[in-house]
Parts: structure tokens; sequence; C-alpha cells
């Protein structure tokens, strides 16, 4: 691109984004003796555009050194690096598995870093369970969501009107969501892509409104509360629960001890929730997933059966879901349509795909950049979601296919035994 | 003579209004290669498809091993013994060599895995040594020797190939059509092979078809074709 051209790029770009500032930057409510006036900031209407000129210069910049000249190091650069990944991501994966247990007792794990970690790893089993349907299978679901609202509610009713404990629920909330997935799945699994996709959408919303307006069972808008909390082994996390945690083990009374037990609850099924995916992978109905993704019609031609492999995918995927909604129904001890918006679907979703479709690691890395940090700059107040929205696009300028996009196979093996492994 | 494997009797398939088989009748007897040839958009591979069933034949009937597979479902017709090599080769490039051969093999017994397995890796050693490369990246030639492959280990009873020799050099064509004759005479496989190399399958197949506008115009021995002034014209002078 010529220096003129660009210099006028970045001119527009910087004018337009000035337009916009305006009203939504450039002009503040004051509350004063009398009512609201209007202060105006122009500096800062100034400053924006500043900024996104210099901005827009250095991301042609970035592009231009990109295509000219480099493109081919910088691919080979790019590969190199994956393929280091590879070799240190069992380590990596290994390193994190024991941060995660021993976190809890760490010098600067309070109250707060446990129950953000907590909240990070639901989204963890959450993305993990979506990229079964998105990653491995490649089904465009937007209404994931639905299937933890299912598994959250149905805890709800078991543990509220047939007294089951949490273990004794957990089965069924995976089962009903898993059933709920088999339901919707089996109509729409023959449409593809974009149409999949509405669908989805669409149960989503339904299942949401269907909870808002069916007063008499779900409470509507007011939701359920008193939802009972989970105990270990019968032992309950209350000051005087009979028989108490801390009583039994002789420790002085402490609310960390729940926030600590429902850490490690979540951590255990997420866990799972990996080790199951990763064995799924290696079985003939995972490598269906994946083959069907990769090409539908190839995989028809081998003798898979389309409608039947997406199910199972939309089905276990769901399963998981409903086990997530369970813990998160637990953990609130209140449930209402309000925690079950598309825009939960939405960061699901971007969880996964920013991970790089079909990576475990990636959703973790994503989970915690999506959930972890935004509530960690929770003082930034608003301009915590103007980083976040700059980091999400940062992320897709620099690895458009997801932060760990390359697959792994699922077997390496050298010589002989590869047939064995089946 | 007893029953043709495959037996296809006046199928018309149509692309919305537009058809593009008119009554096609082809027969295939176990044992035998076929070759059908014709030139692009003949409708050759439509055929392919119809006999996998998709798309479906509007009339006529295919019959494998006596049995009507005109309207069963593509899964439950690869299961009864009939595998493809499609158009394109469509092998899944990112997964590896063996992970594309297992896929082949989802329909079979697992048992016969590990013998499969062995005798794609004598047909054609180079998979063997690229077993851990991704299909993606293999040269086109090693791509098609995998789709065959891939095809080959779900034990079919009759095999399908599209245009293997579509885009390759002339050295590596000549590997793959003896691959062809190979599995043909020591397995006694049964092949239908659709090609526009007319010259190289009509010597390769015991029988041929000619396709034209979707109509079978033409069909004989392969030696017949060859030396038939019409295939000459059309199909073998000029080329090859
Ligand atoms: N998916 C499709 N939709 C509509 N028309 C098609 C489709 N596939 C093939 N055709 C048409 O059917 C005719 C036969 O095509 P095809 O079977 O691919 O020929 P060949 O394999 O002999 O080159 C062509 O006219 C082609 O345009
Ligand atoms: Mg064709």
């Amino acid at each position: 691109m010529s220096g003129q051209a660009t210099l006028k790029e970045a001119g527009l770009t910087a004018l337009l984004s000035m337009v916009l500032a305006l009203p939504l930057i450039g002009l503040e409510t004051v509350e004063e003796q009398g009512g609201l006036t209007l202060d105006t900031r122009l500096l800062w209407v100034l400053l924006i555009g500043a900024a996104v000129f210099a901005g827009r210069l250095g991301l042609i910049a970035w592009r231009s050194r990109k295509t000219v000249g480099t493109s081919t190091a910088a691919a080979r650069r790019a590969s190199a690096l994956g393929e280091t990944m590879h070799g240190i991501m069992p380590w990596i994966a290994g390193a994190a598995i024991l941060f995660a247990v021993i976190m809890p007792f760490l010098p600067f794990a309070n109250r707060t870093v446990v129950d953000l970690a907590t909240l990070v790893l639901i989204y963890v089993m959450l993305g993990w369970g979506l990229n079964i349907v998105v990653g491995l299978a490649g089904l465009l679901d937007l209404g994931y969501v639905a299937f933890y609202a299912i598994g959250a509610y149905s805890f709800a009713m078991l543990a509220m009107h047939a007294d089951f404990t949490f273990w004794m629920a957990l089965p069924f909330a995976g089962l009903f969501a898993c059933a709920f997935g088999v339901i919707l799945g089996f109509p729409v699994l023959r449409l593809r892509g974009d149409y999949l996709a509405i669908v989805t959408l669409g149960f989503g919303e339904m299942i949401r409104i269907i909870l808002l307006n069916w007063y008499h069972v779900t409470g509507g808008p007011d939701g359920i509360s008193g939802i009972p909390r989970p105990g270990l082994f019968g032992l309950e996390f209350t000051r005087n629960g009979d028989p108490a945690f801390h009583e039994f083990f002789g420790l002085e009374y402490s609310s960390m001890y729940r926030l600590m037990f429902l850490y490690y609850l979540i951590l255990i099924l997420a866990l799972i929730t990996n080790w199951v995916t990763l064995r799924l992978r290696r079985l003939p109905i995972g490598r269906a997933w994946e083959a069907l993704r990769e090409d539908e019609i190839a995989s028809r031609a081998l003798g898979l059966n389309p409608t039947a492999v997406k199910l199972s995918a939309f089905a276990i995927g769901a399963m998981f879901g409903g086990f997530a909604g369970a813990f998160f129904a637990t953990r609130q001890g209140f449930i209402s349509p309000e925690s079950f918006t598309f825009i939960e679907s939405a960061i699901i979703l971007a969880i996964v795909v920013l991970g790089g479709m079909g990576s475990q690691v990636g959703v973790v890395i994503a989970a915690v950049i999506m959930i972890g940090l935004p509530e960690w700059f929770r003082e930034l107040q608003e301009y915590r979601m103007l980083l976040f929205g700059a980091g999400m696009v940062v992320i897709m300028v620099l690895r458009p296919r997801g932060l760990l996009s390359k697959r792994n196979p699922t077997i390496r093996l050298h010589a002989k035994k590869a047939g064995a492994m089946r | 003579m007893s029953e043709p494997l495959l037996d296809v009797r006046g199928v018309e398939t149509f692309y919305g209004n537009i058809q593009a088989l008119h009554g096609v009748d082809l027969t295939i007897n176990k044992g035998e290669i076929v070759t059908l040839i014709g030139a692009n958009g003949a409708g050759k591979s439509t055929l392919l498809m119809t006999i996998c069933g998709t798309p479906r034949a509007r009339s006529g009937t295919i019959r494998f091993e006596g049995e009507d597979i005109t309207n069963a479902e593509t899964f439950t017709i690869v299961r009864r013994g009939i595998a493809q090599s499609p158009e394109g080769r469509r092998i899944f490039p990112k997964m590896t060599v063996l992970e594309n051969l297992q896929l082949g093999a989802i329909t079979a017994p697992e048992a016969r895995f590990q013998d499969n397995l062995d005798a794609a890796f004598t047909l054609f050693p180079r998979l063997a040594e690229r077993r851990t490369q991704r299909g993606g990246t293999l040269s086109g030639g090693e791509q098609q020797m995998l789709a065959i492959a891939r095809a080959l280990m779900s034990d079919p009873k009759l095999l399908l190939l599209d245009e293997p020799s579509l885009g390759l050099a002339p050295i590596i064509v000549r590997q793959i059509f003896d691959a062809i004759r190979t599995i043909n005479q020591q397995r006694g496989m049964t092949v239908f092979l659709v090609e526009q190399n007319a010259f190289h399958a009509l010597r390769l197949a015991h029988r041929g078809y000619v396709m034209v506008n979707g109509v079978i115009t033409l069909s004989g021995s392969g030696q017949d074709l060859l030396s038939n002034p019409e295939v000459r014209a059309a199909y073998l002078e000029g080329g090859h």
C-alpha cells in the first residue's frame, strides 16, 4: 500500500472512531443540583482518534511485513512452534493439573482466588463438553446453555422435591440433558452449518423461555432457591452440620472448607470430562466424529451413518453440560433463567473457538482469559470489557484459527504395533 | 451364466430438474475389472454415486448380489460390501495415514484389521513408510494410494474407483494401475474403474462401457473397445 493510501485509511478509521466516540464518550451526564446536565469531554474524543490512527497504522505495517518476503519464514516459524508445543504439551498439561490440585493450599489462595478458580473450572468443563460437539464433530451449536440449564433445573428439582443428594442426582442431571440432546438432535442434525446453528440457538432460547413461564414448576423469574449444598460422604460443610466436616476432622469451622470442596468437586468433574473425551477420541466413535467434521461425503462413503454419529456427539456433549449445570446449581444454591441466557452459549463457544477448535489445553487457556481475567480486573470497571474486546481481536489477528489449532494424532507409534493399539 | 455381482437396470438420476443419467444398463460379474470411460460431465461419477445411494436413482433398479439396493441408505450399501475411492480422493487431510486407514476399516470386524492393514502396506509400501504423516501432506500419488487402501480396509466385495489417475504423473499412474491389477489377480477383487484415461483403463479391464451424456453408447471387451474406430477417434487419438 502506498504511503498516501495508508495515511488516508488510518485517517478515515480515526475519523469514524471519533464520530462514534462523540456520543459514547464525548458526553458525560453530571448530577448537579436541579437535575442532570451534560458535560463534554472533547479531549477524550481526540485522544481516541489519535490512538485509533496510530493503531491502524501499526496494523497496516504489521500486515505488510507479514505478506512481504517473510511470509514463508513466518509460516515455518509458526509450524516449528507448533511442533515444539506438541512435544511439551503433555508436560504443560501435567504441570497444570498438579498446580490445580495444590492451588488452594498456596499462600495467595484466599477465598476470592478459590472462588474465581471454581468459576473458571465450570467454564473449562463446559468448554470441554462443547468441544466434543463443535471441535470434534464440527457441529455449530449455539444453544449449549440449554443443556447446562436442564442439568441445573433437574438437579434442583430432584433435590428439592425428591430429597436426592447431590451424588444421587448428578447422574440424572446428565441423563436428562443427554435425553434432551437426543430429542433436539434427532430432527435437526440433518441440517448443516448455519441452519443447525440457528435451530440450536432457537432451542436454547426456547428452554429459557419455558423455564421463565412454567411458573408452578420452575418458579419462573423467581427461580429456585435453597438448593441443598453437597456433602462429602454425608459430612456437611456448615457450622452446625450433623455430622459436620470440621467436627469430624477436628478442625476449626471455616467457610473456606466448603469453597475448597466445591473447587475440588468441579476439578474432578472437569478432569473426568477431559479424560472421557480423550478416550473417546481414540475409539472408533471419536474417529467417526472427526471424519464427519472433515468430510461428510467421504465419511458416508466409508459406511458411517451421519445422523447416528452426530447424535452421539450431541448427546455426550449435552450430558457434560448437564453435569456442569448440576454443579452450578449446588454451588449457587439458587438458580433462575437469568443464568442461562444466550450470552452464556456465546461465551462457551468463544472459549472453544479461541482455544482452537478441538484443543483440550486451548480450552483451558481460553477459559482463563475469557472468565478469569475479566473477573480479576473487576476494579477497572467498564474498561475491562474494552480490554477484553481488544484481547479477543488481538488473538484473532495473531492466531486466526485459535490459540492451539494443531490437531494431535490419536495414535503416535512407530513400526509394527500400530494395529494392536486399536 | 451365474448372477452378476452388480446389476444396474434402466437407472435414471436427476439433480433437481436436470437429468444426469438416462436409463443406464450395466453389469459387473464377480472377479472382473470393468471400466467405464467417457468425457468430462458424461455422468460417470453420478453413476458411481447412485450405486452408493447418494443421489438416489429416480427410476430403474440396482441389484447387488441379487438384492435390490436402489433405495437403501448409503451406509447400509457400504456395509453390504461396496467400497468407493471417490473422485478427488477425499482423504482426511488432518489425519495421519494410519488414522485414515482405521476409518476405512470402521465397518469391518476388528479381528480383520491387522490382516487388512498388512495387505494395504504390502500393496503400497509407500504408505507404510508414511503411516504417521498427515494425509494432507502426502503427494497426489500417495493420496490416491491412500484412498484406494482406505477403501480396501473394509474388505469389500466390489471396489469402485473414480478416476484414480486424475492429475498424476504417468509413472505414478502405472503404479496405481499395476496395484489394481494385483488386487484383482491375487485377491480376486471385483473392480469397477471409472476413467478418462481410456487407453490405460481399457488395457487393464476385462470389459468396458462408454458413456456419453448419461447414456451407455458402447460396450465390449477391453480389446474390442481399444480397436473400435469410434472409441479411437473420441478417446484415444491425439492423447496418450
Ligand atoms: N451435485 C450436482 N448438482 C447438479 N448437477 C451436477 C452435480 N454433480 C454433477 N452434476 C451434473 O451432472 C452431469 C454429470 O456429471 P458427473 O457425473 O460428475 O460427470 P463425470 O464424472 O462423467 O465427469 C454434469 O452435467 C454435471 O454438471
Ligand atoms: Mg467424474
